[in-house]
């Protein structure tokens, strides 16, 4: 008993780390064919005509397909749940293969080869005519009268537009004696850079179509690639293997359908298509460059009067996760820093750049960048320290957000900061810090995060589960919210393990591999939900489970259900304690009994009409080398409040890997385009700066722990909110070092030298 | 999988020079890791492949009869930075070789490779500038030796001459070049591993016996012009200076006047120029820190 909250092994840490997990590539049938992609070679055109003529004379080229092939229905690619309300449902905008390309690497044809090589000849033999159009890349350029349109159906290239009215922001700002701080804040477009490149498999058998995919979403795929192929879901059979994460680019449907339909043109023989890593970064999906403009008026005492948002999401070539990215970041700021006129306008638009998606934290690390650099400059406009501005201005406890329903139920924001305070030693290194004025500089920086766990009520939370007892008193547990290296099976099996009664967390066998023939339906693994929501289902079907066999164990002991309870893998008599039998003999006496044979497991759904706010912060101590400009990092450290810890280890380990993101986002990962061509510059793992272990300081991870309330197990979001803050608290830092405002990421050595020089730092 | 036509494999220096005189087109390679890059791009697909992997002749670190320091082309980065002979003579090549890549490329990678790439960000090729190191060639005629600065023609293109069979066989540090000379690298990059140059700089010194004046300093530069190259104005400026910080300082600026460097999407020519001053201020300062010198 008593398994959740200990730092338990990660059911599947050996196999990972002795390689013999098994993902999609190694489940791979041996006679599989190769699929690969011709992409466009201009940003936006038409393709006139594709001459495959030498390809499909190369030895080992099985069929070539182009974008005139394909069939003329258009299909949603957002790994969101379907919504019964057709307004609500995602844009179907995406064609199989495209003969309006729309980015620079566009998918145009595909190679069906019997080897990679072949494949790889053939893509490079297709000769592709196009006719040219023009193309934008910048956000607001692309609202422009006249600019080139993506889209028919969205006049300047407008997806989607919402709004916020608090309050009479108007007449508010007329109040005397206000300051004013304005800022615009730009955030690049970057990738989620999964060790595992996305890819899949796909034959016909029976009549149906099987695809085996590095997926984080496999029921939703189902339906996708149903709907691409114009055939009943039923008949869609899709497998998810373990796989090499995905942070949002697998919460898309991405070479599925294609897979899936190639297979159909060669009679269902098994087709493979395997992403490059150069084909990951531009052809899958990306974060959304979000730039935002802020106003805020300020009393003298640092505090609100008004405020203005308006920001600009680039959304690339295709709808994907579209507008709830931007609007989920617009959302957080009347709520992170309650005021009560603020007026907000956020706007997403199409663009010729790859598509963006969903990526870990979902439009908040972008608007945290803005705000909480915002903040930074909002604080020196009042003479405030920043940290004492926050602990003003901040959400209070007792905050409830009307549409949601979230409620802060704690005093989580500054017992994160006390924490973050205490171990950076913020108070005595600022004033150091401030005496210093050579070459070499140190800073400390703070910013905050708001988050919420999952998506309601925007869209459906279910989750469901199915457990089923074993002969030797384990337990085998199945639901369709996925590991997708997050630890999510370990946490799952801590929290069976304790609804039943196990003795140990190793007495659950979660499934890992979802298979949507044979898992309960489920949403997959998006958002910071994935505990949060299936402790739900967990728990309420695990109370199925026990009463079931504390009904049978009544039938074999002569007790009533309600006198006894399952302890450390035991039925116990609850009034002596007495152990009456060993679950193991209870499933083997129900399996082979005579007379009342019964194999005992449950199933159920929960439907979750809850969210829960979780809150957090992080402390940068930054060097900065003027002259070289270059920063260094030496301290960082996360403090989450994700309500109670299933597993302290793996909520540690999912901080580092956050804070790894956010290093990355703040100092040096940025997708970069040619201006004159659309085409991207950087798409492999050299020139994308992603950060390494080399640039990386200890990663301090810590905890407060508010049980929240309204979560099965006390738990919540720690999914995505360690990537939001690091970088406008590394900002920050590097503004507390060296007085200068740098209002873009990542802030690497370019803009340093860029805004030094500016702000006469350097002098060539 | 690789889309490669034949792998000949080479036993012996001889024979390389053979199949190279037998399979004009095909593409040397050793440790691969710049080779088998290109041929997954695409730009080397369907070649022929001459592995010289085999040839343990052409590994290891030694010193000849007078006293030059040879180094195998085929040496990976890791030997070198961990030879003592690299370590007593010329340790910032050693230093210069253990910024290439990660553990695995410096573990595969040879120095041979990386100078025949002809590339001008290459981690070893500024310190071997600036050490004027030889290259010695061998090739169905007999062995010749080239100053590295000739060795590399333009962009991409070393002095190899297939028709002769040719093949890179040893760099050289001659005597006079590692004498009481002492030298520091400063790789400038977006990252701290896994990355290749924004630029390079490698400086050494030779001070008086007093330790007051620069008897000899030599700069190069890699990724400030399509090969690495010298500054030698700059050198000319310092030599026979005394050792003061105005000096150093004076002698940094000066390498705007040789220097190249051009706009790219990667850096712009203005913040190469810059970070190329600072640095050579910086590798100089060192360099004297190292020689026992004081500022």
């Amino acid at each position: 008993m008593g398994e959740v909250g200990k730092r338990e092994v990660r059911v599947d840490a050996f196999d990972k780390a002795t390689g013999r997990t098994k993902y999609y590539e190694d489940l791979m049938p041996a006679e599989a064919l190769y699929a690969r992609i011709k992409h466009s070679t201009i940003a936006h055109g038409f393709v006139t005509a594709v001459d495959t003529a030498e390809a499909e004379q190369i030895d080992g080229v099985v069929k070539v397909i182009t974008c005139f092939d394909v069939p003329d229905r258009p299909f949603p690619t957002a790994g969101h749940p379907w919504s019964m309300d057709p307004h609500h449902q995602d844009v179907a905008d995406r064609l199989l293969l495209n003969r309006h390309v729309r980015y620079y690497g566009d998918d145009v044809a595909v190679v069906i080869a019997e080897n990679e090589v072949a494949a790889m000849q053939g893509v490079r033999a297709l000769k592709v005519t196009y006719e040219e159009l023009p193309f934008v890349l910048d956000v607001q350029k692309a609202m422009e009268d006249g600019a080139p349109q993506l889209h028919e159906a969205y006049p300047r290239n407008i997806l989607n537009h919402t709004s916020i009215r608090n309050g009479d922001y108007e007449t508010a700002v007329k109040e005397p004696g206000l300051i004013k701080v304005e800022g615009w804040y730009d955030t690049p477009t970057v990738q989620h850079c999964h060790i595992e490149n996305h890819g899949c498999f796909a034959y016909e058998e029976n009549g149906r179509m099987t695809v085996v995919s590095s997926t984080q979403i496999p029921h939703i795929v189902r339906r996708v690639v149903g709907q691409a192929l114009g055939r009943p879901w039923g008949d869609i059979r899709l497998i998810k293997p373990y796989i090499g994460g995905g942070f949002g680019n697998k919460q898309d449907a991405l070479y599925e359908p294609l897979c899936a339909y190639c297979s159909t043109q060669v009679g269902g023989r098994c087709v493979r298509v395997d992403c490059s890593r150069e084909e990951t970064f531009v052809s899958n999906r990306v974060r959304h460059a979000i730039r935002s403009h802020i106003i805020s008026w300020l009393r003298p005492d640092g505090t609100f009067a008004a405020r203005k948002l308006e920001c600009f999401s680039s959304q690339g070539a295709y709808a994907s996760h579209g507008h709830g990215i931007v609007a989920k970041g617009m959302g957080a700021f009347p709520q992170q820093y309650p005021c009560p006129n603020v007026e907000g306008d956020a706007y997403t638009v199409f663009c010729n750049k790859p598509a963006a998606g969903a990526m870990r934290g979902y439009g908040i690390p972008q608007a945290m960048f803005a705000n909480e650099s915002h903040i930074d400059e909002c604080a020196k406009a009042v003479g405030m320290d920043p940290l004492a501005f926050r602990r003003q201005n901040l959400m209070p406890v007792g905050f409830k957000d009307g549409f949601s329903q979230n409620e802060n139920y704690f005093d989580s924001y500054n017992q994160c900061m006390d924490k973050g305070k205490a171990y950076m030693d913020y108070d005595r290194k600022i004033k150091k810090y401030a005496q210093e004025t050579g070459p070499i500089r140190h800073g400390i920086g703070v910013a905050t995060f708001w988050y919420n766990t999952a998506v309601y009520p925007i869209s459906l939370e279910t989750s469901s589960n199915r457990m089923q007892l074993n002969l030797d008193g384990t337990v085998t547990m199945q639901c369709g919210e996925t590991e997708i290296g997050q630890g999510a099976d370990t946490v799952y099996a801590q929290m069976t393990a304790d609804v039943l009664g196990l003795k140990s967390y190793k007495d659950v066998h979660v499934v890992s591999c979802q298979d949507t023939d044979i898992t309960p339906t489920g949403l997959g693994a998006y958002a910071s939900r994935q505990t949060y929501v299936a402790g739900f289902s967990i728990r309420q079907t695990g109370d199925l489970l026990k009463e079931k066999i504390l009904n049978y164990a009544s039938e074999l002991n002569r007790q009533a259900p309600y006198n006894m309870d399952i302890v450390d893998g035991n039925i116990v008599r609850i009034g002596d304690g007495r152990v009456l039998m060993s679950l193991s003999e209870l499933a083997m006496t129900a399996q082979y009994n005579p007379v009342h044979s019964e194999h005992l497991t449950a199933e159920s759904t929960y439907t979750i009409r809850n969210n829960a706010y979780s809150f957090g912060c992080t402390f940068a101590e930054v060097e900065v080398d003027i002259p070289m400009c270059h920063v260094k990092l030496l301290n960082i450290i996360n403090v989450h409040d994700c309500g109670r810890l299933i597993n302290p280890a793996l909520a540690e380990a999912q901080v580092h890997g956050g804070m790894s993101m956010a290093i990355g986002y703040g100092l040096s990962e940025q997708l970069l385009f040619d201006e004159k061509t659309g085409k991207p510059l950087n798409n492999n793992l050299l020139d994308y700066k992603l950060s390494t272990i080399m640039d990386h300081p200890h990663l301090e991870a810590e905890f407060v722990e508010n049980p929240e309330p309204t979560s099965a197990f006390g738990t919540k979001a720690l999914g995505e909110p360690p990537a939001c803050s690091g970088a406008p608290a590394i900002r920050n830092a590097i503004y507390n070092a060296t007085g200068v405002a740098i209002n873009e990421n990542p802030i690497n050595p370019h803009i340093l030298f860029k805004r030094f020089t500016e702000e006469g730092l350097i002098q060539d | 999988m690789y889309d490669m036509s034949a792998l000949y494999e080479a036993q012996s220096v001889q024979d390389a020079i053979e199949l190279r005189l037998a399979h004009p087109d095909a593409q040397i390679i050793a440790g691969g890791t710049d080779v088998l890059v290109q041929m997954r791009e695409g730009k080397r697909a369907g070649k022929a492949l001459i592995s010289i992997q085999k040839i343990d002749s052409m590994r290891g670190v030694s010193l000849d009869e007078e006293e030059n320091l040879r180094i195998g082309s085929l040496t990976s980065f890791t030997h070198i930075t961990n030879d003592p002979l690299i370590q007593r003579y010329i340790n910032v090549l050693g230093e210069a070789v253990d910024m290439v890549g990660g553990p695995q490329i410096r573990n595969a990678g040879t120095i041979g490779g990386n100078t025949c790439n002809g590339v001008t960000s290459a981690d070893s090729a500024s310190t071997l500038h600036a050490w004027d190191a030889l290259i010695e060639i061998t090739g169905k005629n007999g062995i010749r030796r080239v100053p590295i600065h000739d060795f590399y023609l333009k962009a991409g293109t070393v002095d190899l001459k297939v028709e002769e069979g040719e093949i890179q066989t040893a760099i050289l540090i001659p005597k006079a070049s590692y004498d009481r000379t002492f030298g520091h690298y400063i790789k400038y990059a977006m990252r701290n591993a896994m990355d290749i140059a924004t630029l390079g700089t490698s400086v050494n010194a030779r001070l008086s016996p007093d330790k007051k004046t620069f008897e000899r300093v030599r700069i190069a530069f890699g990724v400030a012009g399509p090969v690495p190259l010298r500054a030698t104005r700059a050198e000319a400026f310092i030599n026979d200076k005394e050792v003061t910080l105005s000096n150093i300082e004076a002698f940094g600026k000066m390498v705007l006047e040789d220097i190249n460097p051009r706009d790219s999407w990667r850096a712009s020519k203005a913040f190469r120029q810059h970070i190329a001053v600072e640095s050579a201020k910086r590798c100089l300062m060192e360099s004297v820190t190292l020689a026992g010198g004081e500022l």
